[in-house]
């Protein structure tokens, strides 16, 4: 019970501190929009490209939402020496770093529901398999979120999180299926592809929505599922060997 | 409280490298229960990483830690429920007010809404922050920050308290108000590891004191028992105008019963187990052309017992205060 009084309160203040801050929140909802907007422009289609365009830009959007938030609620704490309150705690670091985290998986899975919601003016939603959409946001959002984790807790500074972040963000965006599709890519670039966690959310992503997917749905999500248990053992392994000197 | 026999923190051979420096060397100590034991060393001595490895901040090389009757020398983790933590630097959260910074941190050791704030309102009420409850942090005086950040590390009524220099920096009545509270914090059964480099602090307040030098410890005792070899000393500081080399020892030479030592640039000691008469003195050094424009007495101290054991100069650890600012020690 103790340590979940501290999870929560770790997540609700992130929540107050960071998120729920009214510039985030606009750039939440400004951020899918603009790469709704740009692709549907792009694209040069009608109305019934709404559906195509959807999961990717669900995925940029969850993509750009978690990593960003993390660089500062990670390496800012470590910074201004506050993360240390935390790392004194009396509560695992396992624990810790999902509290801290939480509040990014909730901020991405958010973010994701505002191209949702303006394709629901633009489009015809109900042949949506929403089962697999909304436990797929969920999972992207987590492994986004390691990927941000993974890069704060490798940098001791903000903007070097930010940086360092655009590195893996976009290729991601290239290689991952969210726009064009892998198999159009060229053959020795493929394999790239497959080194990314949000292809294969993406994959789940466009088999629900559009019904065309290159892999089963449960290795999908089995891989995803790895994705996250392995970046998250990673980044507590680079915590305690490079914050606990 | 006197300390019992009970150990609340038992350290042996604790050892921390750095790269090529080796920042603790191999140091042992034992900490009673309810006892206030004083970690005493100038700046880089290893106070700090001391903490750290105590608290789990940092990993040890070697050695063991034991607190209240825990192994923490492989699980850090297992004995943070029983400590207190003030760091050297003020580190709570700037965008949230003093009351929410309490209240989190009361919440991090599960500690229940209700019962959180009403504690947060006691320990401001304490430390005479009540008016800027409701102020956001960033916005505090360095003072209020430092006793803001001692009250978060006391939040959860810990019984071992790690203090990490808790008055440098801050102004005369808050350093005496800081000290206060860890006297009382003592009175109560509190076992306290104070850090700090101010000599007159932990001769003031610590039962027990460490002398750490260059990762080193060069000697622990009882308060009284260090001050030994000091007590019934008559010691007279005078000031010259020219001192030079060499006048120590021709003062020795006229002055048997004396000890003369050349303090700094100027300024001479003089020590003795007899009352020190100023006149002869005063003469002695005038009919040499030499001008005293100070002769003032010195009760002696436990800086002397530090100068004597660590051979670190006095004047050393005061321009480490001066750097420190404010009024710690005052």
């Amino acid at each position: 019970m103790r340590r979940w009084i501290a999870f929560w309160s770790i997540l609700l203040k992130d929540m107050r501190s960071y998120y729920l801050k009214p510039p985030n929140v606009s750039w939440g909802i400004i951020f899918p929009l603009a790469w709704t907007g740009m692709f549907f422009i792009r694209s040069g289609s009608g109305l019934e490209s709404v559906l195509a365009l959807l999961p990717g830009v669900m995925t940029i959007s969850i993509l750009f939402g978690t990593t960003s938030m993390l660089a500062v609620t990670i390496t800012f704490e470590k910074r201004s020496r506050s993360f240390e309150r935390l790392l004194l705690a009396p509560i695992s670091l396992e624990i810790l770093m999902l509290a801290k985290t939480s509040g990014a998986i909730l901020f991405g899975v958010v973010n994701a529901f505002v191209p949702i919601m303006i394709a629901a003016f633009l489009a015809d939603l109900s042949g949506i398999a929403w089962s697999m959409v909304i436990p797929t946001i969920v999972l992207i959002g987590i492994a986004s979120t390691f990927v941000g984790l993974f890069i704060a807790v490798s940098v001791s500074e903000v903007f070097e999180a930010q940086t360092f972040s655009n590195f893996f963000r976009f290729p991601m965006i290239f290689l991952c299926g969210l726009f064009f599709p892998i198999m159009s890519l060229p053959v020795f670039i493929r394999p790239l592809s497959y080194i990314f966690p949000v292809t294969y959310g993406v994959d789940i992503l466009h088999g629900a929505v559009n019904g065309e997917h290159i892999m089963p749905f449960t290795l999908d999500f089995l891989i995803l599922g790895a994705f996250c248990i392995i970046l998250f053992v990673l980044s507590l392994r680079n915590i305690k060997r490079r914050w606990i000197v | 409280m006197k300390p019992n026999s009970y150990q609340a923190i038992s350290v042996t051979g604790l050892i921390k490298r750095y790269d090529e420096v080796v920042a603790v060397n191999d140091i042992s100590f034992q900490i009673g229960s309810g006892e206030l034991f004083g970690f005493l060393g100038p700046n880089g001595a290893g106070k700090t990483t001391t903490i750290n490895l105590l608290t789990g901040l940092a990993r040890l090389d070697a050695g063991t830690i034991n607190i209240d009757g825990i192994d923490c020398t492989s699980n850090p983790k297992a004995a943070q429920h029983l400590v207190g933590i003030v760091p050297d630097e003020s580190n709570l959260y700037p965008e949230l007010t003093g009351f929410e910074n309490l209240s989190f941190c009361a919440a991090l050791y599960g500690i229940r809404k209700r019962e959180r704030q009403t504690r947060a309102r006691e320990l401001l009420d304490t430390f005479g922050l009540a008016d800027a409850a409701n102020r956001k942090f960033s916005g505090y005086s360095k003072g209020m920050k430092r006793k803001l950040t001692f009250a978060a590390g006391i939040i959860h009524q810990p019984p071992i308290l790690f203090l990490d220099e808790p008055t440098t920096g801050i102004d005369v009545a808050s350093a005496r108000q800081v000290r206060q509270i860890i006297a009382e914090l003592h009175r109560k059964g509190t076992t306290v590891f104070l850090t700090t480099h101010y000599i007159e602090e932990a001769e003031r307040l610590c039962e027990r004191i460490a002398f750490i030098v260059q990762g080193k410890i060069v000697q622990t005792d009882r308060t009284e028992n260090l001050l030994q070899p000091v007590k019934g000393k008559n010691v007279l500081i005078l000031s010259v105008s020219n001192s030079g080399t060499t006048l120590p020892e021709a003062m020795a030479s006229a002055f048997h019963q004396y000890q003369f030592q050349s303090v700094t640039q100027g300024q001479i000691r003089v020590e003795s187990t007899e009352p020190v008469s100023v006149g002869p003195l005063v003469r002695f050094l005038e009919e040499r052309g030499i001008q005293v424009t100070e002769a003032r007495r010195h009760l002696p101290s436990l800086e002397d017992v530090f100068v004597q054991v660590t051979g670190i100069e006095a004047g050393l650890m005061l321009k480490e205060k001066e750097k420190a600012g404010g009024g710690g020690n005052q």
